[in-house]
């Protein structure tokens, strides 16, 4: 540590200058091969953004305070995946940090969190570690650099004889001088921001790699962990609003007379989403909203049902556009010596978040404040903008946990209920959705027909790989245009299948429906790859080919691909003796950066699937922290059993069937397989760890029943006849 | 005027005798501990103990725990220290935590009536709360990790 510490500061050259502390210049004359990474930060040069008192606030992320708390500022919204404390281990490693005196909260809604990949402050696409490990880290740095040269100045020496270690700075050639961050907070605070800095090599980490136990888990076993639904402001009243069940379906007029005659029920209104009982507590609110009288007009879509859907998709599935055409598909399927032709569907699938959709807002003349567990910042400002007409820097956004997000909370339906709420009463409002309104009125994963066909050749070659896609567009419903036609979550996990079949052809055929589809945990790689990895099997099977070797003979080019199917398949005992009545199978699906093979090992109990054991590997690059990475498998595999053996949302007269979970079933424990997680050691970049584990679980589950009854499962969830 | 008793304290607050106890809890006494789910009592993310038996509280008519002692999961502990909390903890359950409240106070209640569960026990009691972040095998682990660690603690009691 010490040798790399000086060979670091060998670059630098500092210089005294006056009334500004420290300046701190660098050199880059050669040598920036065998050293840590030296980054340009953006201030470099200017003063630290203002601080209170004794606190040290580098920049936007971080501050230290003078009893050596360090607060870390996360921009991104904790839904269970761990980013507070993945976040916040990127910077205290960099900032070399006594992870003891951290915490990490929520930032507010702020330019300096914008997230690289998505363009403004969200959190979804598995995004938060691999898009602002290079930020953050740098944030830390800076932090770390400034602390150090305010210790070189207090003792008089150059910064190079100083190293970091702990939260605390430490002269070399003499022990006893040691001062801690908090003690060097507020001289800190008077430097100037150094232009570049030096970010640690892998080999120096402290804490990316470890399983650090993670810094909210205290707060969530004893209730004390506040999410939107936990939310209480003073004034505040609480609302529940009647939407009208059929889809686009418009109110006509209400009767507000029996739900303002119960106690507690303040004000019946009209908003944009149907019509708020707003009352004094939650329970008033529903009985208010059961006892309204409403009027709607469901004539548009009265006749909308899962059958007609499907039959809409059917109908367009060879009219789809290009989306990959490798070879001649045409020509390749016509000298095959097997062909095989399958229909594949899935239907659609509701978040169900165990927190129910709610929000909190607080709109006056000159502000509003929204309370929410939103995975988006910049957007619920821009809804609140939208309906207060108050400029951005008047619209406060305060994070809370997210009782589950999976993509449903990057919508802004709740976020405008509970502003529109607030507005007309002029008080705090917080809305409150029943699971009847959260499993109704949902922006559903697509549900999606699909056409393939694929040709062997004699020799049991994989010839001919043809995937015809209809379904609506995410793309479409969120931009409000189907744009050309195109869209790249509808054909994820299709287009890009890791196979070298020289004849490969993939059509996307948009069609749109009143039923509205968002983004879903894994979004298009959540239904593709559990078809492509499907059919896959079924043509291995045409050839007469082990799934494993079968996959490993077409991977030349994709070795981490590769390498997570040989890993799963060595872990589970592939081709090894199971008990009677049991059998493997193996999927894999890159998504988000990440690569992920599963074996599912599967028996049927009376007509159920039964899933024993999953034995998942995943190659994420570099494990910024392993605990949480098995966590994340762990729980898409349940994520992804649920979407596999139980949930299907349906529609009827324009209607979603579905009301809660009694009729869209969850897995229960008891259901719960066993599952291994195996990570492969890499020194890539990190990639997402949030979704790329659902993928690859119902192919997995599929192939296995697939292999052990010899019929394919062609349609989710799994139903055996 | 209602009178509760909840973890041990007396409380008065003026809700409809009818409401459910999960929003008595919530919205009458701030113990927002416990959570709403379903209201239909199927999720089990609102389970409280009402002398010390796992009660759906969102189905729960105030009316009808007059007079019980009410545990929710703030009266579990002062300090995170209760066998099934530091269970929880070293095994690092919670995700988004919801419904955590739910799962540890059906752990609790199961431990204390049952101190040795079998595994077919367990996986049935526990069965009982859904959780939609997958934390299921972590709290078959972190529910067995309890029951030694209350056992221990008798022990040395």
């Amino acid at each position: 540590m010490k040798k790399v510490k000086l060979t670091r500061r060998e670059f630098l050259i500092t210089s005294t200058v006056t009334g500004g502390g420290l300046m701190i210049a660098f050199s880059l004359a050669g040598c920036e091969q065998d050293r840590g990474l030296q980054v340009q930060t953006e201030a470099g040069g200017e003063l630290p953004p203002e601080s209170d008192e004794g606190e040290f606030r580098p920049n936007a992320w971080l501050s230290i305070n003078s009893d050596d708390t360090v607060t870390i500022r996360v921009g991104s919204s904790e839904m269970g995946q761990g980013t507070l404390t993945g976040i916040a281990m990127l910077i205290a490693d960099e900032l070399d940090a006594d992870w003891s005196k951290v915490r990490a909260e929520h930032a507010p809604a702020d330019e300096a969190f914008t997230n690289p990949i998505i363009g403004r402050q969200h959190t979804g696409g598995s995004t938060a570690i691999r898009g602002f490990w290079p930020i953050v880290r740098k944030a830390g740095a800076v932090g770390r650099e400034m602390l150090m040269h305010a210790a070189a100045l207090q003792w008089d020496v150059h910064p190079d004889v100083c190293h970091t270690e702990n939260g605390a700075v430490i002269h070399e050639a003499c022990d006893h001088h040691n001062l801690s961050y908090g003690e060097l907070a507020d001289a800190a605070s008077q430097l100037p921001i150094p232009d570049s800095v030096f970010l640690k090599e892998p080999d120096e980490f402290v804490l990316i790699g470890k399983s650090i136990p993670r810094l909210d888990t205290p707060d969530k076993v004893n209730g004390k962990a506040v999410f939107g639904i936990d939310v209480d402001l003073p004034g505040m009243l609480t609302a529940t609003v009647a939407r009208c069940p059929v889809k686009d379906g418009k109110m006509i007029r209400f009767d507000a007379g029996k739900a303002l005659a119960l106690p507690g029920v303040k004000r019946v209104e009209a908003i944009s989403a149907g019509v708020a009982v707003i009352a004094d507590h939650y329970w008033a609110a529903k009985q208010g909203r059961d006892a309204l009288d409403v009027e709607w007009d469901t004539a548009a879509n009265a006749s909308l049902d899962s059958a007609g859907i499907e039959a809409q998709f059917k109908a367009v599935v060879d009219s789809g556009l290009i989306e990959r055409d490798d070879g001649d598909i045409t020509e390749s399927l016509g000298a095959a010596a097997k062909t095989l032709e399958a229909v594949y569907s899935v239907p659609y699938q509701a978040h169900v978040c165990m927190e129910p959709m709610n929000a909190t807002a607080d709109v006056r003349s000159d502000s509003c404040d929204v309370y929410a567990p939103t995975q988006g910042q910049t957007s619920t400002q821009n809804t609140a903008m939208r309906i207060t007409g108050l400029p951005r820097e008047k619209v406060r956004v305060h994070t809370t946990f997210l009782g589950g997000g999976f993509g449903r909370r990057s919508e802004q339906d709740f976020i405008a209920d509970a502003v529109e709420c607030s507005k007309i009463v002029g008080q705090p409002v917080k809305v409150v959705w029943s699971r009847e309104d959260d499993i109704m009125h949902d922006q559903y994963r697509p549900s999606t027909y699909n056409l393939l066909r694929g040709g062997i050749d004699a020799k049991g070659n994989m010839l001919a790989w043809e995937h015809r896609i209809a379904g609506p567009s995410i793309m479409a419903r969120v931009s409000g245009s189907e744009g050309d036609g195109h869209d790249w979550s509808s054909t994820e996990g299709a287009k890009n299948i890791p196979y070298a079949i020289a004849n490969q052809r993939v059509t996307y055929a948009m069609s749109n429906t009143p039923v509205p589809v968002g983004f879903w945990r894994s979004v298009g790689s959540s239904q593709n790859a559990y078809v492509t990895e499907c059919f896959f099997d079924e043509l291995a099977k045409l050839a007469g080919r082990d799934p494993v070797e079968a996959r490993l003979e077409l991977m030349n080019e994709h070795p981490r691909h590769a390498g997570v199917v040989r890993l799963a398949a060595k872990k589970a005992g592939w081709g090894k003796k199971l008990p009677s009545g049991h059998a493997r199978g193996i999927a894999v699906a890159e998504s988000f950066a990440s690569y992920v093979a599963m074996v599912a090992e599967v028996s049927i109990d009376n007509g159920d699937v039964r899933v024993h054991r999953m034995t998942c590997a995943i190659d994420c690059g570099m494990t910024v922290n392993p605990n949480s990475i098995r966590a994340q498998m762990e729980g898409a595999i349940v994520y992804g059993l649920t979407a596999t053996l139980k949930g299907e949302i349906t529609i009827a007269g324009g209607q979603i069937q579905q009301r809660n979970f009694d009729d869209y079933p969850l897995l229960r424990l008891e259901e719960c397989p066993d599952i291994d997680v195996h990570i492969v050691d890499s020194e890539q970049a990190p990639g997402g760890v949030g979704e790329p584990g659902v993928p690859p679980t119902a192919p997995a589950v599929a192939n296995a029943v697939f292999a052990l009854t010899g019929k394919p499962v062609r349609r989710l969830p799994i139903q055996i006849a | 005027m209602l009178q509760l008793n909840v973890n041990g304290q007396r409380h008065e607050v003026a809700m409809e005798t009818d409401t459910p106890l999960l929003w008595v809890l919530r919205d009458g006494l701030k113990l927002t501990g416990t959570k709403f789910g379903c209201g239909i009592a199927i999720c089990g993310t609102c389970v409280v103990l009402v002398d010390g038996r796992p009660v759906r509280s969102c189905v729960t008519p105030v009316s009808a725990v007059i007079g019980k002692h009410i545990t929710t999961i703030e009266g579990l502990s002062d300090d995170n220290s209760h066998a099934v909390q530091q269970a929880w903890i070293e095994e690092e359950v919670p995700q988004c935590g919801y419904c955590q409240s739910g799962q540890i106070l059906t752990a609790a209640a199961l431990l204390d009536s049952n101190p040795e569960p079998t595994e077919a026990e367990i996986e049935q009691a526990m069965s009982e709360v859904l959780c939609r972040c997958g934390t299921y095998p972590r709290i078959r682990i972190a529910v067995k990790k309890a029951a030694r660690k209350a056992a221990d603690k008798h022990k040395e009691a």
